[in-house]
């Protein structure tokens, strides 16, 4: 676990230089994400000493948003004031996003498919 | 009793012990309720805390010197969506031209709908920063937010909401579309609501969850790299 800790916030605090050195538009721990993930893809899979930490942390990702989201109560005054235009916007758009992006995958998936016919049962195996 | 009191008030214990307790009690109801969509630990959680502040007339900040150390967790469990993503990567490699061009309009759909509906319902500046990244996944949203000069607090409030709709509606408006493709509804369903729809793809099928995990983290590396991109 401590291993696993090290490499985490090694990681994460790799970003955030990357990201002061270079300006780069992403937040520093999403850097981190992504230099793990070529690590991880080189290697094969995770080592064994990671993997109960990682999961361990993204088991309870709902709690570490909670100190944040409590941060609402600062907001209470747009919140009641602006209720109605944002509660449309997250419904409306929620279903656009939702629509757009099944429709366009199911389309993708059928023209790869009659080009090679195998493809789209790629995820199944 | 009032020495005891400001012993509490102003150590760090006692709100980390209370947002840890808080969030235990919301997953146990959550789970009691069989995981229904408006019973989201998160919200309860949050919702619990603020009634906690309320009536004892603690102000955020104090609440946050105390929490902090579970904020603080947030990088180091982004760092860590690495280990699900390289799985389902490896798994996905085929499809991969299908997958990053539907990644491509799912994100400048979230994206674009969130401006024009935002704008013509009479949103805009800090609040409109602070809903562009709600379609993507808290801790990667928070930190875009912070980027692009929305609040971060507000942001975690509406992608938490964004989630919440998304894993109400996901099931049957897929089934209106007649999606019936798992890997297609679990896909939509982590792009759009992130890690509560993943959560939702989750109980409907394995395939569905593996796919909407692929969409919430790519969904979240896209929008973090678009949203300044398209802002300046």
């Amino acid at each position: 676990m401590l291993q696993a800790f090290t490499t985490l916030l090694g990681l994460q605090l790799l970003g955030e230089i990357l990201v002061r050195a270079l300006h780069l538009p992403v937040p520093g721990p999403v850097v981190g994400m992504l230099a793990l993930v070529v690590l991880l893809l080189r290697r094969g899979g995770p080592p064994a000493w990671l993997e109960p930490t990682a999961q361990g942390l993204l088991r309870h990702l709902g709690l570490l948003f909670v100190p944040a989201g409590v941060g609402i109560i600062v907001h209470t005054d747009l919140l009641t004031r602006a209720w109605l235009p944002l509660l449309l916007t997250l419904l409306l758009g929620t279903t656009l996003t939702l629509v757009v992006t099944a429709l366009s995958l199911r389309l993708l998936l059928v023209l790869t498919a009659r080009r090679a016919p195998a493809t789209v049962e790629a995820g199944n195996d | 009793m009032t020495e005891l009191w400001a012993y509490l008030a102003h150590t760090p214990l006692l709100w980390l012990a209370l947002t840890l307790a808080s969030y235990l009690l919301a997953s146990e109801a959550a789970r009691r309720s069989g995981n229904h969509p408006l019973c989201n630990p998160v919200l309860l959680a949050v919702l619990m805390l603020i009634g906690l502040l309320r009536i004892s007339g603690t102000s955020y900040a104090t609440f946050f010197d105390g929490a902090q150390f579970i904020h603080f967790l947030l990088g180091p469990a982004t760092v860590a969506l690495a280990v699900p993503l390289a799985q389902v990567i490896r798994r996905v490699r085929q499809m991969a031209l299908p997958l990053a061009l539907a990644l491509g309009a799912g994100a400048l759909a979230a994206i674009g709908g969130t401006v024009l509906l935002a704008q013509s319902l009479g949103l805009d500046g800090p609040t409109l920063r602070s809903l562009l990244p709600r379609s993507v996944t808290t801790p990667i949203a928070m930190g875009v937010a912070e980027h692009i000069g929305g609040e971060p607090s507000l942001t975690a409030a509406l992608v938490i909401l964004t989630g919440m709709i998304g894993a109400l509606i996901a099931n049957d408006l897929l089934r209106l579309l007649r999606v019936e493709e798992p890997a297609i509804r679990g896909f939509a369903m982590g792009l759009a609501a992130h890690g509560i729809g993943t959560a939702r793809a989750l109980q409907l099928h394995t395939e569905a969850g593996a796919f909407a995990t692929l969409a919430m983290i790519l969904n979240g590396v896209l929008t973090a790299v678009l949203l300044p991109l398209l802002l300046n």
